[in-house]
Order: structure tokens, then sequence, then C-alpha cells
């Protein structure tokens, strides 16, 4: 999947988290962002989630950007998947259990 | 078809907005008996979508330690019910709710969708089950047919607020409003051997009015009531709880109803009340009841 233009998904609000997707010339890779409120504790594993759920959809290329507010892993990658499907115009036949898991 | 759960004891149902992960992510601490994951009228709809993948993760990842998870779809004059079923039905739901029915055709059509995802994502055939909200007149009118649409269907739950709206009057906090609609959906859902669950309660100024509504809709026969804050679910269940004179009775009716079956005697008295087969079923939701409640010492 490829990142077509700009989307966000998800908010600011305890125990949610902000992501935003935006295109970047192809063959530039992932550059990825993240604010936290728990930075210390689950930087490390908020960074593994996000590039998890981006090699699942198979996106290659994109400049990525999350403000958690302490999510739980489910909700990144809710608002990871929600924010690049967004990106590219899809929001039905959804491959839930494919690459969505 | 013969679900294991589809008459589970269900008498608290708590609705949670699926836009809001902090509301989804722990529901359970607060012990209902079925939470029911909204993606209808809580969630705005540019956010329909987002609600949906925070749906799946949940009920995919979230261990809800045996709260039933409903889902509440949205209405089949939407553009949104059918990627509804297919998320819950992917996610593994147990129940959809399907709002605003009118008629028994909106269960089935709903019922063909779920059996359509369930063989597209390899569910058992069968494994999700269906309620349907009523919500108008015309719901009123039909129930009794809708209660026997679909063999998935546990039971039917009374909107209040729609309801109220269609009947060109407003929630005034007696529950005159709604008599004719409770007694007409407990009766047939009674008549279909459905549960019947009652509307919610939204006034949380006003608990003594809550536990007033709740004891008058158990009196009414009611399985349950939908509530809106965990708050309200002691107050439903404690109200559900059997006294121990209620108990100790209902153990008495079953035993004797047992041997006196085996015995080929039909009528009998318990405590001086006359008995019949009747009875049994009555009698073992109290004890079913009271070992929800945690206050059954017995071994039926």
């Amino acid at each position: 999947m490829r990142i077509k233009q700009p989307a966000v998904a998800g908010t600011l609000e305890s125990s949610d988290c902000m992501v935003t997707v935006e295109p970047v010339e192809r063959g530039s890779g992932i550059s990825l962002e993240i604010d936290s409120v728990v930075i210390h504790q689950y930087g490390e594993a908020i960074r593994k989630t996000v590039l998890e759920t981006l090699d699942r959809l198979d996106i290659a290329d994109g400049y990525i950007r999350v403000n958690d507010k302490g999510a739980l892993d489910c909700t990144i990658k809710a608002r990871v998947e929600c924010a690049a499907y967004r990106s590219n115009g899809q929001r039905s036949q959804l491959p839930w259990g494919g690459v969505i898991q | 078809m013969s679900h294991p759960d589809k008459k589970r004891l269900r008498r608290s149902m708590m609705f949670l907005n699926c836009q809001k992960p902090s509301l989804i992510k722990d529901p359970y601490i607060y012990k209902p008996d079925s939470i029911m994951l909204d993606l209808e009228d809580a969630v705005a709809e540019s956010e329909k979508d987002a609600a949906r993948y925070s749906l799946y993760h949940a009920l995919q990842e979230i261990d809800y330690r045996g709260v039933e998870r409903v889902v509440r779809i949205n209405g089949l004059d939407t553009p949104h019910w059918q990627e509804d079923i297919r998320v819950c039905v992917a996610g593994g739901c147990d129940v959809i709710r399907i709002p605003k029915v009118e008629t028994p055709n909106d269960v089935r059509v709903v019922e063909r969708a779920v059996a359509i995802a369930e063989g597209e994502f390899g569910v058992p055939q069968g494994r999700t089950l269906l309620m349907a909200a009523i919500e108008s007149c015309m719901g009123v009118m039909n129930v009794y047919d809708t209660c026997r649409s679909s063999d998935r269907l546990i039971g039917i739950a009374l909107s209040g607020g729609d309801y109220t709206k269609d009947l060109q009057t407003s929630i005034s906090g007696t529950g005159v409003e709604l008599n004719g609609a409770r007694q007409q959906l407990i009766i047939a859902a009674r008549a279909a051997k459905v549960q019947c669950f009652d509307t919610v309660y939204t006034n949380l100024n006003d608990m003594e009015g809550f536990r007033n509504e709740v004891q008058m809709i158990k009196t009414m026969g009611f399985d349950g009531k939908s509530i809106i804050n965990p708050r309200q679910i002691p107050i439903v269940h404690e109200i559900y709880t059997p006294t121990a004179k209620d108990i100790v009775f209902s153990e008495k009716v079953v035993r004797e109803i047992d041997e006196k079956k085996a015995k080929g005697i039909g009528v009998f008295t318990v405590d001086g009340k006359m008995i019949d087969i009747a009875f049994y079923d009555g009698a073992k939701r109290t004890i079913e009841l009271a070992k929800a409640a945690g206050v059954y010492k017995g071994d039926l």
C-alpha cells in the first residue's frame, strides 16, 4: 500500500494517540516521529508497534508522526491502520484478519 | 440451531463508545454482564471508520474476562452497516445489536449478511448472535414477528428515546409514555421465548428514580436493562439478586419437580403453594440469578 495523501486518525485524549501520515518520494523509506507521555518507558515499544503495523500494510515510504497519550498497543495499531487507509481513500471491504490484525 | 450462550444471564448491558479508547480498554472491572460497543449514535459520522479499527483490535486483543461483547451496528438506512457486520464477525463479537428494527425482514437482511461474513472470515456458521432494538411505533406493532425472525436472535430491546419521538411525546420520568411498548415487548418476547431488555435511564443525578425504574421493569418481567454508566450496574444487580427466601423456595421447587416427575405426579404443594411444571423454568432462573450474584451456596 502507498500513502497517497496526508491523513490523520485518533485524538489527543487520554489513552488515545493521534497518528499523522504524509506521502514522501518513493524510495525515501519510513520517517517516524514519536511524541509520548510515556516515551522513556514505552518509546521503543511504540516504535516497534508502528513499524510492524506499517510493514504488515506493506508501506515502505512515508512520514509518520505519532502523538501518544498513553494508548494501548491495540489502539496504536488501530490509529496507524485508520490513517493509512484514509490516505488511500479506502473505507470498505477492508482486510480484517488479513493485513489488519 | 441451539447456541450455548443464547439464554445466558444479561441483567446489565453497558453502552460504550467505540470511538473512545479510554472507555473500551477495561470496562470489565465494573463487572457488567454484557458490554455494548457502539458504532452507531455515539460515533461521529466522520469517525465511523476509525471506530471500526478500534473495535476490531479491542475484540481481538482485550481480554474482557467473560463479559459478553455486544456491538451496536449502524442502521440499515446508512452506508455503514455492511462494513460494520464484516468487522463484527471478523473480530469475533458475541452479539450484533441491530438498531431501528421495524419488521422481521430487517433482522433477516442482517442475518444473511452475517452468514456471508462468517463464510468470508472462516467463523463457524451460527456463532454470531443477534438482538433487535425496537425504536418506533411500527417496530412495536411488528414485535412478535420480529422475535420469531431468526434462530440467532437472543432478544429484543426497547430504545425509549427514539420510540417516544415517534410517539410524538418525550421521556417524562414517570414511564407512562413507555407503558404500552414495554408491555407489548415483554409479552412478545416471552411468547417467542427470547429475552427482553429495557431502555436506558439517562438522568445520572437521579439514582433513586433509576432504582425505582429497575424495580418496575424487573417486576414486569424484563431480563435486564441497558445502562450508560458503571454506577448503575450494582443497583441493577442488587435488584436482580433473589432474596434468601426466594432461593430456598426455588431450590425446593426444582428438587420436588425433579422427584415428582419421576413418580408421575404433576401437581403438588411446596410451602403451602400449588406447584406444577410451569414453575420449573422460573425456579431455575432464580437459582441462576443467585449464582451470578454470588449468593448461592447450594448444589443445584
